[in-house]
């Protein structure tokens, strides 16, 4: 089966408007919310034979969430199956991409292509877990490659194998871990766009960090958000590093807790990295280290 | 294979590698890494993931020394391996061993490319310098590739036979058994490095879709053994 879904935002009178929503099962988009949609799953799969497309258009200015109802089950079938997923956002937009998580059936062949093109100013927060198999089962074999630019430049690039035991168990790569989590941050800018003064007005609880376009570029996150006396850097280490041993800050402004680990990158972002023994542990750990991320710290603990 | 490559690899080679465990030493503090067998795991692990992602940046870098004007495009190779670098510790501790490489290769094999690297990055990512001397020396882009990748595991062995007090040659015996990796690393990175030209090549914009493939396979146990040894308070090795 092959399907394209498509979701595209514009701006009418200052405000975000779902202008484009096209779907195809199994990949069924339903408006949820002003500016939110929601993935329903209107098939089984994805099954081995299966492409399917998801692209998403945020315009400059423009805000929208993307949530899932419920978890993706990537089964077997004739070959691999292969979902991609393209997202555009334009400049001083804000795009949520948090659906539930990837699971991988066993026998499944599977290939995760993320592409994420970010203009200077867009604020991403994109969430992606995968579960090495549904309760007790070994996985499948799974591909994922993601790739984030940041104004023309690269952000991230990452790819994930699952399902070879050689590698996957070593204390290098998994361990024994049958999760993997990462949520990619970029901080809202303060830079004005001629479409969208206040991204943060467009309704998404998003950072209060700021960072200068030029800073934003040469020098790293971290140090470009501490210059800023902003969220990120300000509040992490007082609040969690202090008081629990668990935690630990590098003089980085990398926080790493029990499986995870809150990465600023090079440009303008934060990858939060989890490892979790089920998919509960998984997106505990997540939101933990995206509540670092995002300096919303209050009443974060260790999150094991 | 190019005898510079000998120079290159050879953990006597003054650059500073002997003191990086490459996350050997924390594997081991936590205890994920206690005898032979987790020895051999993690080093397998490591070589097909940030080792192959050095392997196949050497190779790039060797390719891109090798052109009419590369000063321009160091810069957005160095991105690149930002890009596939999400641990700060490990960026740190990348770009530490790529200035002081640099710097001994620059002596070694004085060459415009290395001089063109040092001014558009002075401190590049280990791969990039190590892709630029190899070039310098002489050497091809999968015998660069071949150098990054041993280089990738290498010092993790040695930094574990000194903290858990393994038999040095048993030690000896897990690199060995890794040779065909080794070379099938290289041969990987090298044809990836031939399928892939610099951007702006053929006239592309910057961060067009030749660099861009290049692998990027990720070890997210890796990148939290390098921050949590980057925060520890007692440490043998810088990384």
């Amino acid at each position: 089966m092959a399907a394209r879904a498509a979701v595209g935002t514009s701006l009418a009178g200052g405000r975000t408007v779902v202008s484009r929503l096209s779907s195809a099962p199994p990949l069924t988009l339903r408006q949820t919310g002003p500016r939110t949609v929601h993935l329903v799953s209107t098939a089984a799969g994805p099954l081995g034979g299966d492409r399917l497309e998801l692209d998403l258009d945020i315009a400059p200015g423009t805000s929208l969430e993307v949530g899932s109802v419920a978890s993706t089950l990537v089964l077997p079938g004739d070959g691999e199956s292969v979902m991609v997923i393209t997202a555009r956002v334009g400049a001083g937009a804000s795009l949520r991409f948090a659906p539930q998580p990837t699971v991988l059936a066993a026998g499944c062949f599977h290939r995760l292509v993320v592409r994420l093109t970010l203009a200077a100013g867009a604020h991403v927060f994109w969430r992606e877990e995968i579960v090495f198999g549904r309760y007790g089962e070994a996985p499948g074999r799974c591909h994922a490659r993601f790739d984030a630019t940041y104004d023309g430049r690269p952000l991230l690039r990452q790819e994930y194998t699952v399902g070879d035991p050689a590698l996957g168990a070593s204390p290098a790569v998994y361990g024994d871990a049958r999760c993997i989590g990462t949520t990619l941050v970029t901080p809202e800018t303060t830079t004005p766009t001629p479409a969208a003064p206040a991204p943060a007005a467009q309704g998404l609880a998003v950072s209060r960090a700021v960072v200068a376009r030029g800073a934003a570029v040469s020098r790293s996150a971290s140090e470009a958000v501490a210059g800023d006396g902003a969220a990120v850097s300000r509040t992490v280490p007082r609040t969690v590093a202090a008081d629990d041993p668990a935690v630990s800050r590098t003089a980085a402004g990398a926080v790493v807790a029990d499986g995870v680990a809150v990465l600023p990158l090079a440009g303008p972002g934060v990858l939060v990295s989890a490892l979790g023994a089920d998919a509960v542990e998984l997106r505990r750990r997540l939101e933990w280290g995206e509540g670092v991320a995002l300096g919303d710290l209050a009443g974060a603990a260790c999150p094991s | 294979m190019n005898p510079a490559l000998l120079l290159l690899t050879d953990s006597r080679l003054p650059a500073g590698g002997h003191a990086h465990s490459g996350g050997t030493e924390q594997a081991i503090a936590t205890g994920a890494v206690h005898d032979l067998a987790s020895l051999a795991a993690f080093l397998r692990g490591r070589l097909h993931t940030s080792g192959h992602v050095a392997a196949a940046l050497a190779a790039a870098a060797c390719t891109l020394s090798a052109t009419r004007s590369p000063d321009t495009l160091w810069d957005l190779l160095d991105a690149e391996a930002d890009a596939r670098t999400a641990s700060p510790a490990q960026r740190d501790a990348s770009r530490t061993q790529g200035r002081l490489l640099l710097r001994v290769a620059r002596r070694l094999w004085p060459s415009p490319a290395l001089d063109g690297l040092a001014q558009a990055v002075p401190n590049p990512h280990h791969p990039i310098a190590l892709g630029a001397a190899a070039h310098a020396a002489g050497a091809s882009p999968e015998d660069a590739a071949l150098a990054a990748a041993y280089h990738a595991i290498t010092g993790s062995a040695t930094a574990a036979v000194r903290l858990l007090g393994l038999d040095p040659v048993a030690v000896h015996g897990l690199l060995a058994d890794l040779a065909p990796d080794l070379a099938a690393t290289a041969s990987m990175a090298d044809m990836g490095a031939h399928s892939t030209e610099p951007p702006g090549a053929s006239g592309t914009p910057l961060a067009d879709r030749s660099w861009a493939e290049l692998p990027a396979r990720s070890a997210p146990a890796l990148d939290l053994l390098a921050e949590r040894h980057a925060g520890a308070k007692v440490r043998l090795f810088v990384s």
